[in-house]
């Protein structure tokens, strides 16, 4: 490239990575900076360098635990389902079946809705007395399951894993269905006619083929889940007793209900911590199979 | 045929899964009040009415919620596509590092929480006047669409021919001209997916608008509905769902627009709420 390319280059550049380092790359390193701090709100705070002083406060907070324990049940529960059922959908799709397209058109719809709208929807599947669920419950005779699904201490967490599910579910069985439509028909013909059973082609031929698909979704669907924030806070705000109290409904609270600045970046460096050391994991028993 | 049997019960399953709960919305935004409180709720109302949606723009303010809405991803829109054409076609047609860099950057940031962000953009945007405006808020949503947008609009540009801007330039245009007369005309359906996109992005935000906006009367849809969740009686969840109804019209027009696209799953990574 010539001198004069490459300045008109940058020029070209500039206008995109100005913002992204000044409204992305430093606050997220002033953010990490700052759960090494007492930063808290209001104008003309001290903040003083305070090392791990928040992260072994973190440790001995009883409410912390409690969150990042439900945290990884809600991400982990809501990737795995969603990954099995969205595969199973996509199986479905990649088969010629009747009404395939409204199922198409069906498992879009959960993908473009505001997630503030797909809590409030479920609310009304959920609703105590006006909800279709109890209602559904009812019609079938099994009066005695009713519920008040997002108020009670036992259900409250599976019901909104659920709505995880729901809201998810869509992404990932287009991205599996592409994935699917790209093993060439030809492996499964090859594999028909040395005899192998259905079950035989999916574990052999289709599952090898969509490997690279299934690891990058999955990773991505923890990560999107771990950090998600706007589906539960409209559901049930963490609620009740903190029995959905995810991580980022936690930090939010930190920050911007008591002010506590600096505990709160600090919930967030432990966030990322724990997301990088599993997808360490993860990533390197998939590339080990791999091989 | 057995197997075909199975198939069709397990897409049943999955129909009354995904559809049932739309149906649910659909039919509690067109019931009255009285039939909101009905002991045992129908799933088709007995007197639909559009009543609710009447109420939700009188009563809930979504009028003007919708409004600021608009136009927060109005803003959004027209910014990213502003800012992100000219790095696009950098990137698309020179290597260079920190293009490469940019890119990494947009795959590295999914991992990062909101919390971390959040903080300091708070604290950076109240030193300079814009915390609780909708100018702060464009800001933000530009910046957060722009690593997407970046990736799909140097796409669009790979896929005009360098040969096309080879032979206006031998036919002595120069390299403005080339850009001007050539590439945009041609990276019109780019530039419109990329404008859809932030849009959508923005309309569909949360979270940022919740911390970054106090007054009531620059709340955008999302924040504004989310505010009537909880505080409703039985008889307000009409208004409640024939808005959030009304709120979820653009996303669906862009997607049915996307169809095709994201059908074909390249664009998947692109709209995570």
């Amino acid at each position: 490239m010539r001198r004069s390319d490459r300045t008109g280059v940058y020029l070209l550049l500039l206008p995109s990575l100005i913002p992204i380092l000044a409204l992305s790359v430093f606050p997220l390193l002033r953010g990490m900076y700052l759960g090494f701090t007492d930063a808290r709100a209001g104008r003309n705070v001290e903040v003083n360098f305070t090392g791990f002083a928040n992260y072994q406060e973190l440790l001995k907070d009883e409410l912390f635990w409690g969150s990042f324990r439900i945290g990884l049940l809600w991400a982990f529960g809501v990737t795995v389902l969603q990954f099995l059922l969205a595969l199973g959908l996509a199986l479905l799709l990649n088969q010629p079946l009747r009404f395939r397209g409204l199922a198409r058109v069906l498992a879009l719809v959960p993908w473009a809705m505001p997630p503030v709208v797909v809590g409030i929807l479920w609310r009304l599947v959920y609703h105590p007395d006006a909800g279709l669920l109890n209602e559904a419950l009812h019609r079938v005779g099994a009066e005695g399951l009713r519920s008040n699904w997002l108020g009670d201490f036992a259900t409250a967490l599976p019901a909104v894993i659920i709505v995880g599910v729901w809201a998810g579910m869509p992404q990932t069985t287009v991205v599996l269905l592409a994935g699917l439509q790209g093993v060439p028909k030809e492996l499964h013909e090859a594999a028909a006619t040395d005899g192998a059973s259905a079950w035989q082609r999916f574990r052999n031929v289709t599952l090898p083929g969509i490997a690279p698909v299934i690891v990058a979704i999955t990773s991505l669907d923890f990560i999107w889940n771990f950090n998600s924030f706007g589906l539960v806070y409209v559901l049930t705000q963490g609620g009740p007793g903190g029995k959905t109290m995810l991580p980022m409904l936690f930090a939010y609270e930190e920050a911007f209900r008591y002010g506590n600045y600096g505990y709160a970046a600090a919930l967030g460096n432990v966030m990322v911590l724990i997301i990088v050391a599993l997808l360490a994991i993860y990533l390197r028993r998939r590339l080990r199979e791999a091989k | 045929m057995m197997k075909r049997f199975l198939q069709y019960v397990a897409l049943m399953g999955y129909l009354i899964f995904l559809g049932f709960p739309l149906v649910w919305m659909l039919s509690t935004s067109l019931k009255p009040p009285p039939e909101l409180v009905k002991l045992h709720p129908t799933l088709v109302p007995d007197a639909p009415t559009l009543m609710n949606y009447v109420q939700a723009f009188s009563e809930q303010q979504l009028d003007r919620a919708a409004f600021n809405s608009l136009k927060v991803a109005l803003g959004s829109a027209v910014l990213t596509v502003i800012v992100a054409l000219p790095a696009s076609y950098a990137l698309a047609r020179f290597k260079t590092r920190v293009g490469t860099a940019a890119l990494g950057w947009v795959l590295l940031s999914q991992l990062f929480p909101f919390v971390l962000l959040i903080i300091p953009i708070f604290l950076v945007l109240r030193e300079v006047g814009l915390a609780n405006t909708h100018a702060g808020l464009v800001l933000i949503y530009v910046v957060w669409a722009l690593p997407f947008a970046l990736w799909m609009l140097q796409g669009f540009v790979r896929n005009i021919p360098r040969e096309l801007e080879e032979a206006a330039a031998v036919d002595g245009a120069t390299r403005l001209q080339v850009l001007w007369r050539v590439v945009f005309p041609l990276l019109a359906p780019g530039v419109v997916a990329t404008a859809l996109f932030a849009f959508i992005s923005a309309w569909n935000e949360f979270f940022f608008a919740l911390v970054l906006i106090k007054n009531p009367d620059l709340a955008t849809l999302p924040v504004t509905l989310a505010r009537f969740v909880g505080i409703e009686g039985t008889a307000r969840l009409g208004p409640l769902a024939a808005g959030s109804l009304l709120a979820t019209i653009p996303s669906l027009l862009f997607f049915a627009f996307m169809q095709r696209r994201l059908s074909s799953g390249s664009l998947a990574g692109a709209v995570k709420g």
